[in-house]
């Protein structure tokens, strides 16, 4: 009888131990994606960026984490308390919680489930529920517009998010991130990202909006409603809205390594497969979001829905058609 | 086709969009769809991660300065120490911020002195029209740019802390105005 319990709490210990192990360089990447953020920008404007705390700067974010942690939690007079602490933290579970299914190679995976995909779908479509309920709680107009901007925005962009990773599925047939990767063996010719690139392409940009990034960044246009949804919040509370938009980030950039890139494969087969190529991958494609952080303007809000329901929708469900087809010919080798 | 060329009812644009011929409307359907425009953009951004660096580190660098520079202000004396100001009254007169008081009465030897010369920093523009107006070049304006008050009066000058910018800058000053002697 002692005996089970024990096993029990041994085998909860080891899974805390590996949710740590994820968790906490997840937490660091966070904390250095917004020093190369601020790095990347200020170089592509001229500037230098932060170069003074530490090295090259490098001790900024953790002169910035220690910043907010001083700082005054302030709660709106006729807030709503509880859903005002309740919203960071329901923004920033789920984008933790993805990383539950996320393979890191062949055997590094916290939960190998056989429906990954759609489990990382739906905690991502978790988290629009902390932005409106964080705007909601604020009890002010701008944070309540902010959250209205973002969700419908999120939503949308769900839609083509999510047509896309049809095309994947089609290729891979399966919803195991594990074997999506496995499906793409053999050096970079037979990256999914190749048959299904308008897809990869509509993913990416899918990903910004999604994210709340620039150039989709209405829900804090800056010009027109100040921060958006977390205009109130400040410190702890600001942060964690913070880390959770940057460890979105990263999770979709992982998710577009794994399932167009091949993941950890190596792009050409003479050098070994590694987790390293995966990091790679990530790190590219989160470069892309600071690039165009630097380079775009703000979408008009009209754009921004256009740009989902009109542009990507029709053009996902096209090219998964044209895919589809083409599975029906003889060159469905092309497309696994 | 028009869902990716941008003509929507939102569109302020639509009525010249109609106006393009239909290679127009082809050309700029394709442009779109390539994401064309927003690869250039990216282009020249990606060309500025690459160049120069133009930020100046203050306090390790510094731009250059002119001597004409008009920075902190400084009350001079002749090289035997006499200070220079006669309490003329010139620059209080011609001061359009109004920033400097002066009292004066006579000493022993029978000459006019200040006995008061303060410059509210805070309402100073630094136009420099008191050092223009001063007839013995007494009253300068000097290239020091960096100093700061702490409390409420700190920038207030008194005729005692203007001396002593002076004195400390004196060669500083004299290198300055000889430089430009030939231009006045």
């Amino acid at each position: 009888m002692t005996e089970g319990w024990f096993n029990i709490f041994t085998e909860a210990l080891w899974i805390l131990l590996k949710i740590a192990a994820i968790v906490l360089p997840l937490f660091l990447s966070v904390a250095y994606l917004t020093y190369f953020e601020r790095k990347v920008i200020g170089f592509m404007q001229s500037r230098i960026g932060p170069n003074r705390v530490g090295y090259f700067g490098l001790l900024q974010p953790i002169a910035d984490a220690f910043k907010l942690m001083f700082k005054e939690i302030i709660t709106p007079t006729e807030s709503s308390r509880l859903l005002f602490f309740i919203a960071p933290i329901l923004t920033i579970a789920p984008a933790f919680a993805a990383w539950a299914v996320i393979p890191f190679n062949a055997e590094l995976v916290l939960a190998d489930i056989n429906a990954g995909l759609l489990y990382v779908l739906a905690m991502t479509s978790v988290a629009v529920y902390g932005v409106i309920i964080a705007g909601w709680a604020s009890n002010s107009k701008y944070a309540f517009l902010g959250s209205l901007r973002s969700a419908a925005q999120i939503v949308s962009y769900e839609i083509a998010m999510g047509f896309t990773l049809v095309g994947v599925l089609m290729c891979a047939n399966s919803l195991n991130l594990g074997n999506i990767v496995a499906g793409q063996q053999g050096g970079m010719g037979q990256w999914y990202v190749w048959p299904l690139f308008p897809l990869f392409i509509i993913y990416f940009i899918s990903a910004v909006a999604e994210t709340n990034r620039a150039p989709f960044d209405v829900a804090e246009g800056e010009s027109e409603i100040v921060a958006g949804f977390h205009v109130e919040y400040s410190g702890m509370a600001f942060a964690v809205f913070f880390l959770a938009e940057y460890a979105n980030m990263i999770l979709v950039s992982m998710l577009a390594a794994l399932m167009f890139l091949g993941g950890w494969l190596s792009p050409v087969t003479f050098l070994p497969d590694s987790i390293l190529w995966l990091f790679a991958k990530v790190a590219f494609l989160l470069f892309f979001f600071l690039w165009f952080r630097a380079t775009f303007p703000r979408y008009r809000y009209d754009q921004i829905m256009r740009l989902g329901w009109k542009v990507f929708i029709p053009l996902t469900l096209v090219w998964i058609l044209f895919v589809g087809l083409m599975m029906q010919t003889p060159y469905k080798d092309m497309f696994h | 086709m028009d869902f990716i060329c941008g003509f929507d009812d939102a569109n302020p644009l639509q009525g010249y969009v109609s106006l393009m011929s239909f290679k127009q409307k082809l050309i700029s359907f394709f442009k779109g769809l390539s994401l064309y425009e927003l690869i250039i953009g990216l282009g020249l951004t990606g060309r500025y991660f690459f160049a120069r660096k133009i930020t100046i580190q203050y306090p390790e660098e510094q731009t250059p300065q002119s001597p004409r520079f008009r920075g902190l202000h400084a009350l001079r004396r002749y090289p035997n120490g006499e200070e220079r100001c006669i309490a003329c009254k010139l620059c209080e007169a011609v001061c359009p911020a109004m920033a400097i008081t002066i009292e004066s009465e006579l000493r022993e030897d029978n000459t006019r002195r200040t006995t008061r010369y303060d410059i509210d920093l805070t309402k100073c523009i630094f136009c420099g029209f008191c050092e223009e107006s001063c007839p013995v070049d007494s009253i300068v304006e000097t290239r020091i740019l960096d100093y700061h008050g702490e409390e409420r009066g700190d920038l207030l000058y008194t005729k005692e802390m203007l001396l002593e910018v002076g004195d400390k800058y004196e060669k500083m000053i004299a290198a300055d105005r000889a430089k430009e002697s030939k231009y006045r």
